[in-house]
């Protein structure tokens, strides 16, 4: 256990040696804080004058919130194989993985590691988009349990970005082939959930396997067990496949 | 067997797809041994490092390593090991002592050693002045440096390096070799490498490998012993008469090499002082005289070559060869 958060810290701090980590945050904070202000805007000049005669009108959580979740779920399909493609692509392209592997580590130790440490980008991402909603507490009162089990939602999602990645960068030795692949495949998932959704030929099956028909009852503070046991078999599934996949390396490699 | 083997293979195999890397191989190591693994490239030197390193497991065979099983319990094992691979495998984006933080903590030094291990690290490969410095900042020799100090961090029994000293300068090679031969006082060494001189200068023992198996495994004055030429080269004022060096004690013949210089080929070893003795007694005028001894370059090369051709070239016959493209 000590190891795995040695390698934990260690790859989040390494993270940050290079431009990578710190750009992509900027850029993201920069997006979702823009897209915010528009969402905000549309709400108070439009939505809210609109609906302030129901009996019942949808607060700012749903309309302004809730789209700003959804959003950084999006872009993060982007940048999450980013975030993922070098952790063993690179470090087999540079022949580095030798370390580790020579270490007296098992390979759960290595794949554990590697993922806490990506673990931690993703904790650090949802404190950062979290700042976002505190801005509005000046002005108003919020749903607190909305937005908690928005984060929640999005910690899962982006966590089980994060397990498909590693299992890709797990399976080659280049970083961009490894970003491109699990960007095709978390593509994939929602292309799933598109054409389950189509209109004519809708499938529950579809929508089931897809990563954002789980993710968007976390948005509206719906909290269903069953969509924490498909993220959980989602992550442990790629996980083990990681496993796997390094055991396999000394035998065939 | 008084000395304890640090490591012991038996019958190691290795298989790359169809492509049988490693035969039948065999590797002891003694407590206190430096040992030189040999062999062109492409031998399976790597392999089989990668094979006692726990990197790679081997297709069929068995590894002890002090006393543990390396397949059955790889973690007990491996801390026994301190492996550097052919590139050395550094984070190039940390500074050396990070890194070496880094390596203490995969190593399971206590956290209250970690510090003194790293500091003895840094001194034994001479890391004093680049310790902070990024990796990938410095030069090639130091990075190779980091890479040995990351072996010998947890003070492992067994060092294992894969050609340490390629792509250095000479002055840095000397340092490396230095090194090593240091780190083979109070450890056991595993040196892979295809230049000759290297082994010479840093190894007590010597395993030659090719197409995965070995041709030689033994110390260097067996090595040169078993094969050193007997043959003595002598060269004349003028012309003198074979017929009268053929009957020097145990030559077996002579041959003439051109402008009154001549090979005399002994059964055994040979008797400089007899052709001198002859030559004073028929006064000829002696210029040279010279016992051929073959590098170790050339008895690795006929070690490496002898397989391939036909047995029945023997080390005589190969030995011709050469004074005659040398001569």
């Amino acid at each position: 256990m000590d190891k795995i958060f040695t390698i934990a810290t260690t790859e989040f701090k390494r993270l940050f040696n290079s431009p990578l980590a710190w750009s992509v945050l900027a850029i993201l904070q920069f997006i979702l804080t823009l897209m915010f202000l528009i969402f905000l805007d549309a709400f108070i000049t439009d939505i809210q004058p609109a609906t302030a005669t129901m009996e019942n009108p949808p607060g700012v959580t749903s309309i302004v919130l809730s789209p700003l979740y959804l959003w950084t779920g999006v872009i993060m399909l982007v940048i999450m194989p980013i975030m993922t493609m070098r952790l063993f692509a690179e470090e087999r392209m540079n022949k580095t993985l030798t370390l580790l592997l020579s270490s007296p580590l098992s390979s759960t130790q290595i794949v554990l590691g590697k993922f806490l440490g990506i673990v931690f980008f993703i904790l650090l991402v949802i404190a950062m988009i979290s700042l976002i909603p505190l801005a509005l507490t000046i002005g108003t009162t919020l749903d607190w349990g909305v937005i908690f089990t928005s984060s929640l939602g999005l910690f899962l999602l982006l966590s089980s970005f994060a397990a498909a990645g590693l299992f890709i960068s797990s399976l080659t030795s280049q970083p961009i082939i490894a970003a491109i692949s699990s960007f095709g495949l978390l593509l994939f998932l929602v292309v799933l959930y598109l054409s389950g959704n189509s209109q004519g030929n809708s499938s529950e099956v579809f929508i089931y396997l897809s990563h954002f028909s789980h993710y968007l009852p976390f948005l509206d503070g719906v909290f269903d067990t069953s969509d924490l046991v498909y993220y959980a078999l989602f992550i442990v599934g790629f996980l083990i496949l990681s496993i796997r996949k390094l055991d396999n390396d000394r035998l065939l490699g | 067997m008084s000395k304890q083997a640090l490591i012991q293979t038996s019958a190691l195999n290795r298989y790359y797809g169809k492509y049988h890397a490693v035969n039948d191989f065999n590797l002891t190591l003694h407590k206190g041994e430096v040992l030189g693994l040999l062999g062109p490239n492409g031998a399976g030197k790597s392999t089989t490092m990668q094979m006692l390193t726990g990197n790679i497991f081997p297709s069929s065979g068995t590894i002890q390593i002090n006393g543990v099983d390396l397949l059955d319990n790889p973690k007990q094992a491996k801390k026994s090991i301190g492996y550097l691979p052919e590139q050395p495998p550094i984070y190039r984006d940390m500074t050396a002592s990070e890194f070496l933080k880094y390596c203490a903590a995969l190593h399971d030094i206590p956290k209250d050693k970690r510090q003194s291990a790293i500091d003895i690290a840094i001194e034994r490969c001479g890391l004093g002045d680049v310790a902070n410095k990024l990796i990938a900042n410095l030069s090639k020799g130091y990075q190779q440096r980091v890479g040995i100090a990351q072996a010998i961090l947890h003070q492992p029994q067994v060092v294992i390096l894969d050609e340490p000293t390629v792509g250095l300068d000479p002055i840095q090679i000397t340092e490396i070799r230095e090194l090593i031969r240091e780190l083979g006082k109070d450890h056991s060494v595993i040196l892979s490498t295809h230049i000759l001189p290297e082994v010479q200068a840093v190894c007590d023992r010597v395993q030659i490998i090719k197409e995965g198996s070995t041709v030689f495994s033994d110390t260097f004055e067996q090595l040169e012993q078993r094969q050193s030429a007997p043959v003595l080269l002598v060269g004349f004022e003028s012309v003198v008469d074979e017929n009268e060096l053929s009957t020097l004690a145990g030559v077996k013949s002579v041959q003439l090499l051109g402008e009154a210089r001549y090979q005399l080929n002994y059964e055994e070893s040979p008797i400089a002082s007899d052709v001198f003795q002859l030559s004073v007694a028929k006064g000829w005028k002696l210029n040279e005289l010279n016992q051929q001894t073959e590098s170790l370059e050339q008895i690795f090369m006929n070690l490496i070559h002898n397989e391939s051709v036909a047995s029945e070239n023997t080390v005589e016959e190969v030995v011709k060869e050469q004074v005659a493209k040398n001569g």
